[in-house]
This record gives structure tokens, sequence and C-alpha cells, in this order.
């Protein structure tokens, strides 16, 4: 790759001239080259986390998808009201993938839309009476549900409804939990501060509300994981291989149990650090539980973080550890071999939420691909110093980047593969570029673990070397070559 | 290239005795319900006393077939020329349209967001939206903006008149830019309401602001067209066809059929078709207006009628024999022509193609779910093969709508089984299809989970239709429509006698 950092910075910089003066200098501060230095320290000057810009076409959703989207809708036993306008829940509705194991509409309630459809009477009489009603009612039609969260849109938080008094009142009413989200869209900048809400709900209403029978030796909890196209299961699996017991698993495909039997854990693994670190460091702090960061994206970094896992433990689960990586290692070099070379070189260019801008890179990495530019919807500054020491010199790192930005970027880089999501995923059809949608992964997964590593191999060589590509152009240029 | 590595997808690789074992060992921490108990609430769940108790909820609304206005006025909006969606309120919203819209259409989806935050809640969203529309154009150099809001400037109360002269009057948005706006609260209506919001605003807007009524002889005889909140672009160039058909010079008052049906040809351009700006005001003189879909059209119509003072020939979605013809007599009458032989040739190859099919429609009990207008639309097909409609549930229709829908399915035997639960939702069809069963539902994509749960083949006709591809590419409409939903339905219907054939019914010919 080339490192002229210069010329990088000015493609940046010419690219941000279209923007008028004010907006110009905001943008500007949401980039950065990467360098040795940055890569050595890991501090960076990127601004992050800060409001977008009106009107520039911004990839980000709100604290509601945060909440309601991202950390309360896979606990599958739970029904989620939408509280408010029909609109919210509708568009959230079955769209994630995150996976659970159960009976729909029975003791699973993750993909229905439950909303209280808001009429104008509701905001001018105020929500509360109908909440309680729909409780009720909930526990009518869903007799097995273990309880409700009530995850606010934003006319609620405007119109001064007290739904802490509607939840408390009902709890005791109906005998389960009834825990109240503040998520309205409006709070905060993005999806963050909704999963900041989110874990403090958690950690108000259900932490350390539950007993485990027998604890053990070996207890760990999987947090941040939210079971996308099975995600958690593919990452389970080689935890338990290993010979440690996971207790809970936050949040996919999660239940109320598991939110209130965690504190029992030897040691919190955390996966997606930005939605889920909240309830790390107050698991910590109240139960004195230790957490670390793993990465199961690619062999190179599930290896190293079982590694750095079994060394939380004893011998025996690091023989065992080893015994894992043995056994997935044989099929894991067959797939590099096939697919390495046909993706070596790749450039790739990222714009996801979470973990993945980082998390993601040394799976491509294992694929000879090369991560060109990444950056985070909805980062945090401790997003960005994790990230920066995991890519190369002279790459471009965006912070909140606009529609525009996004396709500028790609077509001056020349990039071969672009990863974020479905706003932007047929845009790269238009342009010729494969796409890969790294929110839902694309309808596919999973594609943690090494089980995960296969179908994302296979996904990312698909999509790049895909023929249909080849068929853009017109009929007389004769571009089409078969 | 051959797969020698054996990689599955998740459905298979789940179903593997390893994570069989897994799902079991997780239960031990999940405090489960027992599967006996699932198992009777399951049953419970599929009771007479279960379905009068979801029949009687007031407040608990489960699986709506609805979404909220300002999707629908992002709809509106992309039927113009260069003209880009701008939300004011919440940027979740925003980002909740445009993948709601790409699922569907698997298209882009341009739209920008005031990104209105808790300060705005308190001050009001003015420099939110002056900021915003100061950037969308430089940016993405719209030749209009088309304002809608979500509900936290409804709520506050954001006076977008005042706040939009303000920005002109800052210099940030030239006076030759239109910007209409619309008030599309998601707490009223459905997202048919706002798409007529939004379309009547840009209709009038664009009237109102062209100084000299430029109307020419052309103009006069010309043809208004609406199709309303369509999610077939296939819709657009069937009913352009007709209109070709008959030689009438048209406008489509918009026109998104460009938007979400454009071509990968190594570029974006974020604007693809759509009505041009100026043919709107030449509109307001043309002979008269056709729509093709009323309900969710209402006001746009009314302000046509009115301020227009045009005839007006509105229709339900004109799906069947008997409503196209209906639609070409009135475009035949409106406009004083003859309806082209090439036409009633069509007309009798579609009718051919019902007669050869009869025989596995007659008496099929249908479940249908929709917006009103396709509602409509679909009980009229139904009738007019011998398909018996039987349950028939509308989220978002109106006391009119329900009359309508009652009037036309008493006109016709095949109708007689058949109630319509206007205001209801698709938990409420669950317990329909399980307690009474029927041989086919047809609704969007959001049916499958009541079809599943009832074990009803799944037709999907309508929005949104997000997991099957390219199904919206093709017309509905018209004579050719009603053989695409003719063939669709049909080969489910013979698609279902193989699976479900014994040994010996398994024919080769049907």
């Amino acid at each position: 790759m080339s490192t002229d950092l210069g010329g990088k910075r000015q493609l940046i910089d010419d690219m941000l001239e279209a923007y008028p003066a004010k907006a110009k200098k905001d943008r500007s501060k949401h980039y950065e080259v990467n360098n040795e230095e940055l890569i050595n320290c890991g501090k960076c000057a990127i601004k992050s986390n800060m409001k977008s810009r009106p009107g520039v076409m911004t990839v980000r959703g709100c604290a509601y998808a945060g909440s309601k989207g991202v950390v309360w809708g896979p606990i599958k036993d739970v029904v989620h009201i939408s509280h408010g306008p029909v609109g919210c829940g509708q568009y959230s509705w079955g769209t994630r993938r995150n996976y659970s194991s159960g009976t729909l509409g029975v003791d699973n309630f993750t993909a229905m839309q439950i909303t209280s459809d808001f009429q104008e009477t509701d905001i001018v009489f105020g929500g509360d009476k109908k909440l309680e009603v729909m409780c009720r009612e909930i526990k009518e039609m869903f007799p097995l549900a273990k309880g409700i969260s009530i995850q606010t849109e934003c006319p609620v938080g405007l119109i001064g409804d007290d739904i802490e008094a509607v939840a408390k009142k009902m709890s005791n009413e109906l005998g389960i939990p009834i825990i109240p989200v503040r998520c309205e869209g409006f709070r905060g900048v993005s999806q963050s501060l909704g999963h900041h809400i989110a874990n403090d709900a958690i950690r108000d209403f259900l932490m350390g509300k539950g007993e485990l029978e027998e604890c053990g030796p070996y207890d760990v909890n999987i947090i941040g994981d939210y079971n996308i196209g099975g995600d958690a299961w593919a990452s389970r699996i080689l935890l338990e291989e290993m010979g440690l017991r996971v207790i809970a698993q936050w949040s996919g495909d999660g239940t109320i149990n598991e939110l209130m039997i965690a504190h029992k854990s030897k040691l919190n693994l955390i996966h997606c650090h930005r939605s889920m670190n909240y309830m790390c460091t107050t698991l910590e702090r109240e139960y004195g539980i230790p957490w670390m960061e793993y990465n199961f994206f690619g062999p190179t970094k599930t290896i190293q973080s079982l590694r750095a896992i079994a060394d939380r433990f004893d011998d025996h689960i690091r023989a065992n550890c080893e015994k894992v990586i043995a056994k997935y290692q044989v099929e894991m070099d067959a797939i590099i071999g096939k697919y390495r070379p046909r993706l070596e070189g790749k450039k790739v260019m990222l714009l996801i939420g979470g973990l993945r801008p980082r998390h993601t890179i040394g799976a491509y990495e294992d694929l000879g691909m090369e991560i060109v530019a990444s950056g985070y919807e909805f980062g945090h500054k401790d997003d960005y110093e994790r990230t920066f020491p995991e890519l190369k010199d002279g790459t471009i790192i965006y912070d909140d980047p606009s529609a525009y930005e996004l396709e500028e970027l790609a077509q001056k880089l020349d990039i071969d593969l672009m990863g974020a999501g479905v706003k932007e995923k047929y845009v790269y059809h238009k342009m010729g570029i494969p796409f890969r949608q790294m929110h839902s992964w694309d309808y596919s997964g999973p594609y943690h673990g090494f089980d995960g590593f296969k179908i994302f191999a296979r996904d990312m060589d698909m999509t790049v070397n895909s023929p249909v590509w080849n068929l853009m152009g017109t009929p007389d240029r004769k571009t089409v070559s078969v | 290239m051959r797969d020698k590595l054996d990689i599955v997808d998740f459905n298979t690789l789940f179903k593997s005795e390893t994570y069989e074992q897994q799902r079991e060992r997780k239960r031990e921490f999940e405090a489960p319900c027992s599967p006996s108990q699932v198992t009777e609430t399951l049953e419970y769940s599929q009771s007479q006393e279960y379905k009068d108790k979801n029949f009687s909820r007031s407040s608990l609304v489960v699986n709506p077939a609805k979404a909220c206005q300002p999707l629908g006025a992002v709809m509106a909006a992309l039927g113009f020329e260069k003209t880009l969606p701008f939300l004011h309120g919440s940027q979740g919203c925003a980002a909740y349209f445009r993948s709601h819209l790409s699922r569907h259409f698997k298209e882009p989806v341009p739209a920008v967001s005031s990104s209105m935050t808790e300060d705005g809640a308190v001050f009001g969203g003015l420099r939110n939206l002056v900021d915003g529309l100061e950037n969308c154009m430089a940016l993405y150099k719209p030749e209009m903006i088309a304002v809608s809001t979500t509900c936290m400037a409804e709520v506050i109360g954001d006076d977008l008149q005042a706040f939009i002269e303000t920005a002109r009057q800052e210099g940030v948005i030239s006076r030759d830019i239109p910007v209409p706006y619309a008030n599309t609260p998601s707490f009223s209506g459905s997202h048919i309401t706002g798409y007529d919001a939004m379309l009547k605003s840009i209709l009038s807007f664009l009237y109102n602001e062209s100084k000299v009524k430029l109307s020419t002889e052309e103009d006069l005889t010309k043809l208004n067209v609406i199709l309303g909140f369509e999610p077939y672009t296939g819709n657009f160039a069937e009913i352009k066809k007709i209109l070709s058909a008959f030689g009438l010079e048209y406008t489509v008052l918009g026109d998104h059929s460009g938007n979400f049906d454009s071509p990968a040809a190594g570029e974006y351009s974020y604007y693809y078709g759509g009505t041009k700006l100026t043919d709107v005001p030449k509109a307001a003189s043309a002979t008269g207006t056709i729509s093709l879909q009323k309900y969710a059209v209402k006001k746009t119509i009314e302000y046509i009628q009115g301020e227009w003072n045009q005839q007006i020939v509105s229709t339900y979605t004109p799906i069947g024999i008997g409503a196209t013809d209906r639609l070409l007599q009135s475009i035949a009458d409106l406009t004083g022509s003859e309806i082209p032989a090439e036409l009633q040739e069509e007309r009798g190859r579609v009718v051919d193609a019902l007669t050869d099919s009869h025989s596995y429609l007659h008496g099929k009990r249908v479940a249908l779910v929709g917006d009103p207008d396709l509602l409509l639309g679909l009980i009229g097909f139904c009738l007019e093969v011998g398909m018996e409609p039987v349950h028939i549930v509308c989220t978002n229709g109106d006391k009119e709508f329900l009359q309508e829908a009652e009037e036309l399915l008493a006109s016709s035997l095949y109708g007689e089984e058949a109630t319509v639960h206007n205001g209801h939702d698709l938990w409420h069809m669950r317990s329909l299809l399980i307690s009474n069963p029927v041989d086919l539902a047809i609704g969007s994509s959001h049916l499958k989970y009541a079809a599943k749960d009832a074990n009803v083949p799944l037709i999907r006709i309508g929005f949104p239709i997000f997991d099957r591809h390219h199904m919206h590419r093709y017309s509905i409409i018209g004579y050719q429509g009603t053989l695409n939903i003719l063939s669709l339905i049909v080969n489910t219907v013979l698609e279902q006698l193989d699976q479900n054939a014994p040994e010996y019914g398994f024919d080769l010919v049907r």
C-alpha cells in the first residue's frame, strides 16, 4: 500500500471542499490517515461521538435503534413494546437477524412487532393509561412472557409520560419484571446512547437478581454478541469445547434469566465493546468480575483470542485450547488455501457499527485482503484508539462519514469490496463495486468462530469474484467478457 | 470452481448434533418454560378462547400491517425529478425509511435528516433545518427538496413554513429551489396518508409558484395519471403501455419508477427519472386526471378537483378484467377516444388464460391483507375468478373503505363468507387463519409468520416484500398485471398439489 500520507490527506481535503464552511470544518476533524505514531501510541485526535451535521445523509440511526434494535430486542423471552407511534417498531421488525431458539409468539418474542400505535389522542392526553392496559393484554396474549420491556419512541419523552410509574405498578400487578427504557430517538447523537441507556436499564432492573444453583471455576459470560446469523452459537461452541461453561449470553438468543445470573460468572468475555462495555465495568465494580475483549473473526484473531482466554484459567483449559485449535487448524488451512489466492491484494473499505470496523480486519487479512479505509457509524474515542494499531500505515480512518464521502472515497481508492449496510448496498451495485452488508451478514452468516470463517471466506469470494460485475457497461462498448 | 470444502449455511450448520447439544446445554441457564408448557400454550393460542381474547384487545397492537406517514412522504418525493426527500426530526427515522424502502425495492433510497437532538426539543429545530438545507444543497445538488416531518418536530410544533422562509432569507437556499413541505406525524394515519400529504404539497407548491401558467394546446389535451403509494415499479410501465396504446399524451404525477428501478451502469447519480417539475403547473390544465388508487391519495384528488377544477377518475388498484375494463372505459370517456384494438386483444388473451386455469382457482378460500386500494383490487379479482375471500384484514382503512369493501363482497356469491376486519393486525389474522382455515393467504412478507403458524401457503402481493426478489418489477394492474397475478396464484396452487400429492396423484399434466 502507498504510504503517501500527504496524498491521502489531500484526497480527504479535496473531497471535503464540497461542504459549506461550517460543515467542512466539522467533517475534517472526523478523518485521520494512519501512521507509525498512531499505530504505536494508539492515541488519536479523530473526533467521534459528536452530532452528525444536518442534511449530509449520515448513515447513523438513533437511540431507540441502539436499545430496542440492538441490546434489548434479542432477549427472546421478554416482550418488547415499541412505545409510541407505529413506525419505529415496524421498521425494526425482524430485520436484524438476531437468531434465537424457541417458538415465536409462545416462548420467544423476538421477530414480533409489539406497538402501542400512538394516535393523536395519546399525544394529547398521554399514553400511560394505554400502556397499563397493554401490559395486561400482553400477559393475556403471551402468558409465557418472562417480562416486558418498554422501549420509548420520540413522542413519549416529549409529552411527559411517566412510564416508570406505570412499569412499577404493572410489574407488581402482573408479577413479572417490567422494565422502562428511555431510549427516545432524539437522545444522544446516534445508536450509541441507546446502548448505554439499555445497559443502565439492565443494571437497574435485572443485574444480580438471579441465582445460579451451582457455580463453577470455568463459568464465563459472552457479552455483546447478538447472534447475527448464529454468531454467538458459533462462538459459544469453541468456549465450551475448551472446557469453559457459558452461563449467560448477552444478548443474542438471550433470556431474562441470563441477564439476572451473569454476576455469578468468573470472567466476562466481551465481543462488542461499544454496545456493552458499560455492563462489564459495572459487573467489575459491583461484583469484582474481570473482563476481557476478544475477537472471533478469522482464524488468526480467533486463535489469539482463544489462547488469551485460556490464559485466564489453568493448564487444563490451556491444554484443551490447544486441542481445539489443532482440531480446526486443518479446516482453516484448507479454507485459506482455497480462497486466499482468489482474494489476495483485494482492497476493502468498511463502514460499520460497534466492533466490526476493527474486529473484521484480521479476517480479511487472513484472506490476503487489504483494508484501505475503515471507520465507525457511532464509535467513541476508545474504539478509535483500539483501531489504529490494527491498521497499516496510510489507511484512511473516518468517523460518521456521509453517503457522499463514502462514495467519493470508494471511487478514489479504487476498492474491490465495500462493506457497510443495506442503505449503502445498492448504491455500490450501481457503481459496479462488489458489496457485502456487514450488519446482517447480507442474509448469510454466522461469521464468528471457525465455523463462521468458512462462510465469511466463501461469501467474500462469491461477491468479489462474481462474474456479474463484468456485465456492467453498454452493449456497444463490448466491456463484457465471458 | 467446484466447492469441495463442504461449507454449509446457517440452516444446516445449526441443525447438526453438535449445535443441538449446545442448545440443550444452554437451556440450563435460560430458566426456560418446560416443553409441555410450550405445547399447552401453543395449543391455547390456537383455541377459540384465545381468539376471543385476541379480538377483545383494546390497546395492544401486534404485528400491524402498516407503516408511518413520513415513509410515504419519502416515496412521494422520489416521484419527482431531482428531488431530495428531507426529513425534519430525529435522524433515526430517515435511516429507517431508507432501509425499509431499500429492502423492498433493492434500490438505493436517498434521503436526508435534519438530525435533531435533545437541544432541538428545547429550542426547536430551526438551526437544524437551515443548516440541513444548506448542506444537502451543497452535497447532493437537488432541484427540489421535499420536506416532511417526523414525530419529534410534530410534537414540539416546529413551524416549517417560517423555518424554510428563514433559510431563504439567510440565503442558504435560493428562491429558485422549490421546497414544498408536508406535516406527516406518525401518530395519525399511515404511510398512505403521508404519501398523500407530500404529493399534494408538491403539486400545490409547484402550481402556486409558477408565475406564468403556460398552457399550450398540447397541455389541454393531456391526461394526468396518479399511481399513489405504489410498491410496484412494473405498474408504471403497465399504465404507460396502456396510455401509449390509446395514443394519449400524459403526465404521471409522482413517478418513482425511475428512482426505484435504476440501471447498474457503473456509476451512481442519486436521481433517476421522476415527474418533471415544469410539467406540474402544466398538468393543472390537463383534460382530467386518472388515479389508480383512491384511498391513498384522497387529499390530492380533492385538491385537483377543487383547485385545478378537473374531471377525476379514481379507482382502487385496477386488478382483474372488470376493473381494467372500467379503467379503459373511463380513459376512453374522459378523452373521447376508442379503446384500442391491441388492448382488446390483450384482454382476450388474459381471459383465455383465466379460463385455462379456472378449475384450480374456483372455490379456493383466501385470506387477504394489504392497504385499502390493493385489497379492493384483490377482492375484485378473487370474485371474478370464483375464488372466495374469507378473512380480510386491513390495518389502515377508513369507514369508507370498509363500506366499499363490504358492498363489493356483497355483489357476488363468492363474497358471501367474507368478513372485513378493518383496523386489525396480523395477530388477529393468525387467529382467523387457525380457527377458520383457508387455502391461500395473500399479503406482504410480514404475513409470513401467521401463514406459517396456520400452515397456509403465502402469496406475496403488496408492501413490503422483503424476502422475495424482483416481484415489484412486474405489474399487477391492467390485463397484463392480471395475468401476472393469475400465474402467481395458480402456480402456487399447482405447487401445493405436487407437494401434497400421494404417489399416484403426482400428475405430469395439470
